[in-house]
């Protein structure tokens, strides 16, 4: 008899644990807020921004802390991953690659969400607790490797984002975001949940490995391993917005604040490919024959309904909705490929399409002020004369996503491409390259707009110092990935999957 | 298994699955479109128990109770946000609510 809750499992679980307590304290102490302000006299009861100070970056460090110390556990023990909870959580390379990624990008939009908020006139508590338990959910997302608690990560995760998405209650679009998310989401869900229950059904476990070895037992023509392969496929390409289930990515995009969708865009975009790999070099890894012509095919068609659908875009975050469905066809190729460069390039793409495409957003969150939306193509007119500094982030970012050197994006789409190449899917590359062209179309339109037309207004953009600093970050981190590659690809490299 | 064989209950269940979905793409309501989904992870449950009792496994029985969890959860985040949609546009019918389209 194993004991039931040891050591090993405690340092495992304490990430998520750290969030979940934080996130939860955060709820409560909204609840109690008008009795805590009324203690300490406060000038303006309906204040929550003590929240962000007072717990939510405490909460970030705490459990930076904890994933610190399980990374150098991992590397005192000299072991690829250490397992906890008789295998359901697992802790390796993979798994804190990820939670990193998590951490920061909950970091980032906390502290930028701030000054948002107030703007909109929905200034309340719940949003930083949903940060932080969307955060633990994302955490068993990337660390879980049994099908219960990847299927609670990912329900953890998706239900605060619905919430989140439609957090502007008296907005239409934002409502209507909420709604198509929600229902999509679920659908989803109800598709890979029956995917799991077949694969419970032949691997006679809910833990990973034993599934891997059942699935790898059966013949590839098996047709309960097609059911097994194709229900939970589709739902987990749902949840990456991978085309012909990209649907519900441009709609919540669009009505959801747009520090929310810079959240969705990248963290859970992030924890859905960790999910996605989880299950394709796991259980699935034995019939990659089967799966890697189907996934190739999607990838294409990712890439083309995503740059096409973007050209014709006049609304930035539903343009940046479509560009980000075809980054995922991109990162689909990496797993086309398949061998060490292509997963490495999967995470140096993850790592650096979280810093742009968060940077994209928070110059779209710079914009919006008084009635002002600013998610119109037209709102960027004239930003180089109105804010200079605004608009050299907005030109490193979209240079970065266009993909071209010496920015971080080039570096992400040259592993994808040396991929392809080194395991001869020579089509697939050159048709990958041939939309980077499309790309850089739609990405320099907003470019001209923002340096050559003459603008309405000629005021700076007011943001706040978080904003600026994380704007200046993320901003500072693309140069860097793309000049000195070195440290990055090496974190990339212990991140792979074995 | 009590002479039941345990094809049986999985053809129920994919013929469950299939009405599920077949009412999420074909009902306009929001509500029914939201039952539907419920229809599909009860077929999900009745595949893991019928597989738990096959392989004389308690997991699948434990897994069921997660996935209606789940539903209850998202049943209750579901139902909040189509409460904000009807308050907002007093219509519940999904081709009326398409603000979000070029």
């Amino acid at each position: 008899m194993t004991p039931f809750y040891t050591a090993t499992d405690h340092l495992v679980l304490l990430p998520a644990i750290m969030l979940a307590f934080f996130g939860c304290a955060i709820l409560l102490l909204d609840h109690w807020a008008p009795d805590i302000m009324a203690l300490f006299r406060a000038a303006n009861p309906k204040d929550r921004k003590w929240l962000l100070p007072v717990f939510v970056l405490p909460g970030i460090a705490f459990t930076a802390y904890t994933l610190w110390r399980q990374q150098s556990y991992l590397a005192a023990s000299g072991a690829t991953d250490i397992q906890a909870f008789q295998g359901s959580l697992v802790i390796d390379g993979f798994s804190l690659f990820f939670n990193w990624i998590f951490l920061i990008a909950s970091l980032i939009v906390a502290i930028v969400s701030y000054r948002y908020l107030d703007i909109e006139g929905e200034h309340h508590g719940e949003y930083y607790g949903l940060i932080l338990l969307a955060n633990s959910g994302m955490f068993f997302l990337a660390a879980g490797s049994d099908l219960v608690t990847l299927f609670i990560g990912l329900e953890l995760m998706a239900l605060c984002f619905y919430v989140m998405v439609g957090f502007l209650r008296g907005d239409r679009r934002s409502n209507e975001a909420a709604m198509k998310y929600l229902i999509l989401g679920a659908f989803s869900s109800g598709f890979l949940l029956y995917g799991f229950s077949i694969l419970y059904g032949i691997g006679g476990s809910t833990k990973l490995a034993a599934i891997s070895e059942a699935m790898a037992a059966r013949e590839l023509d098996d047709p309960v391993l097609w059911l097994a392969l194709i229900t939970t496929a589709v739902g987990l390409l749902f949840k990456i917005s991978a085309a012909p289930f990209h649907m519900w990515a441009p709609d919540a995009y669009e009505g959801a604040p747009t520090t929310v969708t810079a959240y969705l865009s990248v963290a859970s975009k992030a924890a859905s490919f960790a999910f996605l790999l989880r299950i394709f070099l796991g259980p699935f890894a034995a019939s990659r024959e089967v799966w890697e012509p189907i996934l190739a095919a999607i990838a294409v068609l990712t890439m083309t309904v995503g740059n096409f659908a973007a050209i014709s875009q006049t609304n930035v975050k539903r343009l940046l909705a479509y560009s980000s469905i075809s980054h995922a066809g991109y990162m689909l190729l990496g797993l086309v490929a398949g061998n060490e460069t292509g997963l490495q390039g999967i995470s140096v793409y993850i790592l650096v399409y979280t810093f742009m495409n968060l940077g994209a957003f928070l110059v779209i969150v710079a914009l919006r002020r008084g009635n002002l939306i600013g998610d119109e193509i037209e709102d960027l007119a004239g930003l180089m004369r109105r804010s200079p500094g605004m608009a050299m982030l907005m030109l490193v970012f979209l240079v970065s996503l266009a993909g071209i050197p010496p920015t971080a994006g080039f570096l992400g789409k040259f592993y994808i491409f040396l991929a392809l190449i080194e395991t001869g899917h020579y089509v697939l590359a050159v048709i990958a390259t041939l939309y980077v062209a499309v790309a850089i179309y739609y990405y320099f339109r907003m470019v001209r707009t923002m340096f050559l037309d003459p603008s309405a207004e000629q005021e700076p953009l007011a943001g706040s110092f978080g904003l600026r600093l994380a704007g200046v970050s993320a901003g500072v981190l693309t140069l860097a990935i793309g000049d000195y590659p070195e440290p990055f690809l090496r974190l990339a490299q212990t991140s792979i999957l074995r | 298994m009590n002479g039941v064989p345990l094809s049986w209950y999985l053809v129920l269940s994919a013929i469950l699955f299939s009405l599920g979905v077949a009412g999420f793409l074909f009902r306009r309501n929001i509500i029914t479109i939201f039952m539907s989904i419920e229809l599909m992870l009860n077929a999900v449950n009745l595949t893991f128990i019928a597989f738990s009792y096959d392989l004389r496994q308690v997991n699948g029985h434990i897994f069921t109770f997660f996935v209606m969890v789940v539903a209850a959860a998202e049943a209750a985040v579901g139902l909040a946000i189509i409460l904000t949609v009807y308050k907002n546009r007093g219509t519940l019918n999904a081709d009326d609510v398409n603000s979000l389209r070029f």
